[in-house]
């Protein structure tokens, strides 16, 4: 089959590698119809996580039509078209049995390397690196669905592909960094990073009763799509300053919630940026935290600052007195996917939300390398990028 | 366990005795040359020198090496107990022991690979079995390998499944027999034994021990 294979820094390419095939009696083989680029997909073609290996297949955003089932799976039959969320997860451990699903115990068989890390591993996730499972992504024509009938959920058929694909990842991620706000009447958030799940994330505020969504990025072509939301206010930092812009806004409190979907590679046109730039390159500290300063710095006194950007190792220079000072709530993790599928499918189905308002490139997967680096450097108004791998 | 950071002669004898290993293997794989494995086993002895502070003791010492671990599974004890009593599944949660068969209704027969795939046995009898709860075995009187082991089940309040414990001590003569069991056990054999409860544990819960093996990747 074709699949999109990582081979180092700046360098994935499409080829041919061999199908995949049940190992475990839970499994499933699905057959991929649809497949996006994620964000946190750039931080591996950028080369900042760590244990990968070249040959690694990527893509955790995939659905598909089911080929195969193993033995001990009563859930999936051959030919059910489902969404695959990209955090693996056994059910039955137990963070499971509490919904903490990116937390479960048992589907990362590298657990040992995160414990070196961060004392405790959390769940497989598809093609995202030896350290989170090894697992073969979904950025290719079939892939192997472990404890498939704990993690895909079937979608009816009137709804297309691109209308159910992001449950996958970015509308639960985004909708859980809102959720973790705990938006309440009159609240206004503001949102750094107006990728794809920082998009997801101010449409779900807005879904959660905010009552203005600031929206924060340096790509023209993002703040517009951001404002075509509703009641939302945009902010170049390139142009602006952030914290008087906030300010300005909300009266001189400073918003209520600041989600930070940038992560550890965020740009920044401010002096801590070029410095972490520089510790970054002399591997010194190996995340970049700007956009994350800033939202501790501008959050308001006893508000929630809400990380759904991807961290991985050590951060330097946090402004932790500002953060105990102002008495901030933190909230982050990788997404517990299956907990949000069936309520997000719902809000779907019911006309609340289409997240394909995300896409703007629909791409053959032999273009999937390409593709990578449009998204990357932001080229073409890129925001979100859908592959069909058939 | 003292760190082999904190001491520079044991760091050298850790390098030294990695690169005799992967020089020996690289020579045994590329050359087929038997010298390779010569220099491979030195190598491992070695690096499991290394993290010891007195070989001699670690070997032959009285009381040798005991790993203690433990691990909460979401499952009632009686099934995990259900599990451990027959001992005859142990070889699929440590895949460093070919076969644990009952040849008796105490009795049982063990056996493990050693470097090169050399088989180790030994017999061992359980001591003591209180169902549920725990089980202890021994190696049997005159054997050439003195180990012993214990498991034991503890119920946790409110849901939280079952506290199981492992204890392992093992008492290598010294000699041939000695060495291959510390090599099968590796130079920490409490990571062994972490990764052998934690397949264990996968399969209690989930049925099935999580693998990638055999998955397709692309060119390296």
């Amino acid at each position: 089959m074709k699949a999109l294979v990582w081979h180092g820094k700046n360098d994935v390419r499409v080829e041919q590698v061999p199908d995949p095939q049940i190992l475990n009696p839970r499994d499933a083989i699905v057959k991929v119809t649809s497949t996006a680029i994620c964000g946190s997909d750039l931080h591996l073609l950028d080369g900042f996580i760590p244990t990968m290996q070249a040959g690694d297949i990527l893509g955790h955003e995939f659905m598909g039509e089911v080929m195969e089932v193993g033995t001990r799976n009563h859930k999936l039959k051959v030919g059910d078209r489902v969404v695959v969320p990209f955090t693996i997860a056994c059910g039955s451990c137990f963070f499971c049995d509490r919904q903490l699903w990116s937390a479960c115990d048992n589907s990362n068989p590298n657990a040992r390397m995160v414990e070196e890390l961060y004392g405790y591993a959390g769940s497989g996730l598809f093609g995202y690196s030896h350290m989170m499972g090894g697992y073969a992504g979904g950025q290719a024509q079939y892939v192997r669905v472990p404890y498939a009938d704990v993690g895909p959920m079937k979608v009816p058929d009137h709804l297309a592909d691109e209308q159910v694909l992001f449950l996958t990842d970015i509308f639960p991620t985004g909708y859980m960094a809102a959720e973790n706000c705990n938006i309440q009447p009159g609240d206004i958030v503001a949102v750094w990073g107006c990728g794809p799940v920082g998009q997801m994330a101010i449409a779900s505020a807005l879904m959660l009763g905010a009552e203005k969504v600031v929206a924060i990025d340096r790509v023209p072509a993002r703040l517009r799509m951001a404002s075509r939301l509703g009641h939302v206010e945009t902010i170049n930092f390139e142009e602006d300053d952030v914290f008087d812009r906030l300010k300005q806004l909300t009266a001189g409190r400073g918003p209520d919630s600041c989600i930070e979907a940038v992560g550890l590679e965020a740009h920044g046109a401010t002096l801590d940026a070029y410095y972490d730039r520089v510790k970054a390159a002399a591997f010194l500290a190996t995340d970049r935290p700007t956009a994350l300063r800033q939202a501790i710095h501008a959050c308001r006194k006893g508000g929630t600052v809400s990380i759904p950007g991807v961290y991985g190792g050590f951060l330097d220079k946090m402004p932790f007195g500002a953060a105990f000072g102002k008495g901030l709530t933190f909230k982050m993790g990788q997404t517990h996917v299956m907990k949000y599928l069936k309520p997000l499918l719902d809000r779907i189905d019911a006309g609340e939300i289409d997240p394909s308002f995300v896409i703007t490139h629909r791409l053959p997967i032999d273009q999937a390398a390409e593709a990578y680096k449009t998204f990357r450097d932001n080229k073409d108004e890129c925001i979100k990028v859908v592959l069909k791998p058939h | 366990m003292e760190s082999v950071t904190d001491h520079p002669e044991r760091w050298a004898t850790a390098i030294g005795g990695a690169a005799l290993v992967v020089w020996g293997a690289r020579k045994l794989s590329q050359e087929q040359n038997p010298v390779g494995a010569l220099l491979a086993t030195t190598g491992a002895g070695l690096i499991w020198r290394s993290g010891r502070t007195d070989t001699r003791t670690r070997l032959a010492g009285p009381r040798g090496t005991i790993v203690e671990e433990s691990v909460a599974i979401n499952r009632a004890p009686e099934e995990l107990y259900e599990f451990w009593r027959s001992l005859e599944m142990l070889p699929i949660v440590m895949p460093q022991l070919t076969s644990v068969e009952l040849v008796g209704h105490r009795r049982s027969h063990w056996t493990a690979k050693g470097p090169a795939r050399w088989p180790l046995e030994w017999y061992a009898d359980v001591i003591n079995d209180i169902p549920n709860e725990l089980i202890a075995w021994r190696s049997v009187e005159g054997s050439d390998l003195v180990s012993a082991g214990s498991v034991h089940f503890e119920s946790r309040s409110a849901g939280r499944g079952t506290a199981v414990r492992i204890k392992l001590q093992y008492d290598p003569p010294g000699g041939k027999l000695g060495a291959a069991f510390a090599w099968a056990f590796g130079d920490e054999p409490s990571q062994v034994i972490r990764e052998g409860l934690r397949r264990f544990k996968a399969l209690m819960e989930t049925g099935e021990i999580p693998t990638t093996e055999g998955q397709p990747r692309g060119s390296r």
